[in-house]
């Protein structure tokens, strides 16, 4: 299962991210055209695509759109998260750094669907040279006169946080604050950056809107699953032959996905493990990767799609040194602001080190599943659910392997 | 380096200053160009001490407290004086599965100090960090504003060589 490339087609061109070769392959067509259809009827086309987000939480987008106040008479802001930090992801920094101009037309159309003259595009500010590449685009296409007539595109860039990728932490760090996520309701559509009704969509997700209205929802429709349209960008990474970026339909299954387009699995050759959705997602076991990649196909499977980035391991990898390191990373980013995530990914990353380090507790195993399922939901944002995804399936699904390194008392 | 922030109080030039105003002036709210200034303090004056987070909040009309906040929250505006040279390895877990930590172990060896720490020279920052972004590359490591990829000892050493 090979298929049609949309997002991915001009990567292999030196000069992609300029504006004369987005414009020779089509570029900026779809804006023409969008702009002799209504609002609503942009929002619609979104809706019937089946577009899900592609940052991590795979919401429809067009419903989303459609959460904008009706008549309201302030401003309206579109926000681009490009903040991407979901460890095993990294189709954002193709995106911004490979077609630039697909991401400045497909919010030129979002923009004219939610009626926003003011877009903010937050880039993670190590993304040095995506920053760089992309504030070039946007320096082109007001050139071109596509920007700057009644809709403007401010390139911010972020300075250093994980939870800045979560929408309402975005909103904060765009306001001058720390990167605290905001309680929901009221939920960003109705009041988010600087109190003004406020859409954050990612950037894999708005590159894709030019072609929907270019091709129709009906095309894009029909190259996903009955809930989910169109293709994305797999991160691959890890223990396999071809770590890299892989644009396929998302009925893809994690199988074709490893062995098809990455080329199998290396280290000692046999599939242990693959997260299949970044790290918060809950891992697999060899035997589970005969699933669809699609938002509903592996949350079906008791995981998620997430960022859809792919991490590959072999038998060789140590499951207990790999939560170790993905425990690290949750106690590192907590943002302090819930007591349950900040007290209890500091304490987990603990115990899981101290179990590969072999001063394990025979009931560490145990007090690290209850904190993990009595936390998860009580917090504000998204953040400790995502961390508790790891910690229970890694210690469920190789339980021995943890127990093996606990001294028997 | 002309002056000694430490000596000197920090203070942005006229041209400076009017690009404080600009980017303010990109936000519904001012306080939405606290990120990019403090990136332009950064640059100017080295790092970021508390002397320049006093500064950058008059240009606000903010409270000390809530620059310092800011400054603490994230990790790439440095409290102390970083070398010339930051080099940031990645950690997380592709880079963990492509063997980061051994990169990690050449660096400490090579340059003579621990992460988070700088060589006595002022020449290099060592910093172990968490994802980049870059997994299909792994292991990796940004110096300064650039990826380096693939790495191996042999081209973390050629990388070090050019670290002046």
């Amino acid at each position: 299962m090979t298929g049609e490339t949309i997002l991915t087609r001009n990567f292999e061109r030196s000069d992609s991210h300029t504006l004369r070769a987005y414009v020779e392959t089509g570029g900026y067509r779809a804006w023409a055209k969008a702009q002799a259809m209504e609002p609503a009827a942009i929002v619609d086309e979104v809706k019937r695509a089946n577009l899900r987000g592609l940052g991590g939480a795979g919401f429809p987008t067009g419903t989303k759109w459609s959460f904008i106040p009706k008549n309201h008479a302030g401003p309206v802001y579109l926000v681009i998260n490009a903040d991407e930090g979901e460890p095993g992801t990294f189709k954002d920094r193709y995106l911004l750094e490979r077609d630039p101009h697909a991401l400045v037309e497909g919010m030129l159309i979002a923009a004219r669907a939610i009626r926003s003259a003011t877009a903010f595009v937050y880039v993670r500010g190590e993304y040095v040279e995506p920053w760089r590449r992309f504030s070039t685009a946007v320096r082109e296409a007001y050139e071109a006169g596509h920007l700057g007539k009644g809709f403007d595109i401010v390139v911010h860039r972020g300075a250093g946080a994980y939870i800045c990728g979560e929408e309402t932490g975005l909103i904060s760090s765009l306001e001058g604050k720390k990167g605290w996520p905001k309680l929901k309701p009221p939920f960003p559509a109705i009041k988010g950056a600087f109190g003004a009704p406020t859409i954050v969509n990612n950037v894999e997700t708005i590159c894709h809107v030019p072609h929907i209205v270019n091709r129709g929802a009906a095309w894009f429709a029909a190259l996903g699953t009955k809930t989910q349209g169109g293709t994305r960008m797999y991160s691959v990474s890890g223990r396999v032959v071809r770590p890299g970026v892989y644009e396929a339909p998302v009925g893809i299954t994690l199988r074709q996905l490893i062995y098809e387009r990455a080329g199998g699995v290396t280290g000692n050759g046999r599939l242990k493990a693959v997260v299949p959705g970044g790290s918060s997602a809950a891992i697999l076991t060899a035997d589970e990767i005969d699933v669809t990649m699609d938002v509903d196909g592996l949350k079906n499977a008791g995981t998620m799609a997430g960022s859809a980035g792919v991490i590959v391991m072999d038998e060789t990898v140590s499951i207990p040194e790999s939560l170790m390191v993905v425990a690290r990373f949750y106690a590192h980013e907590s943002c302090g602001q819930c007591t349950p995530c900040r007290e209890s990914t500091g304490w987990i990353y603990k115990m899981t080190r101290r179990i590969v380090e072999g001063r394990g507790r025979k009931e560490d195993l145990d007090t690290i599943l209850d904190v993990a399922k009595r936390g998860a939901g009580t917090t504000i944002c998204a953040f400790y659910d995502g961390a508790v995804g790891p910690y229970i399936s890694y210690i469920e699904k190789f339980r021995g392997e943890f127990e093996a390194l606990i001294p028997r008392a | 380096m002309s002056q000694s922030p430490e000596t000197a109080a920090p203070v942005f030039s006229e041209a400076q200053l009017a690009e404080v105003r600009r980017l303010q002036a990109l936000y519904p709210d001012a306080r939405g160009a606290l990120l990019p200034v403090l990136y332009m303090a950064q640059e100017t004056f080295g790092w970021i001490s508390l002397e320049v987070e006093e500064y950058v909040a008059t240009l606000f009309g903010l409270s000390p407290a809530h620059v310092h906040e800011v400054v603490t929250f994230y990790t790439l505006y440095f409290r102390e004086r970083p070398g010339r040279h930051v080099v940031a390895v990645c950690h997380n877990l592709s880079c963990h599965l492509a063997g980061a930590s051994g990169i990690i172990a050449h660096l400490k060896q090579r340059l003579g100090v621990d992460p988070g720490e700088t060589t006595e020279d002022g020449r290099v920052t060592l910093l172990s960090v968490e994802c980049l972004c870059a997994c299909e590359a792994a292991p990796m490591m940004q110096v300064d504003d650039r990826y380096e990829l693939n790495l191996t000892p042999a081209k973390l050493d050629r990388i070090l060589e050019g670290l002046a």
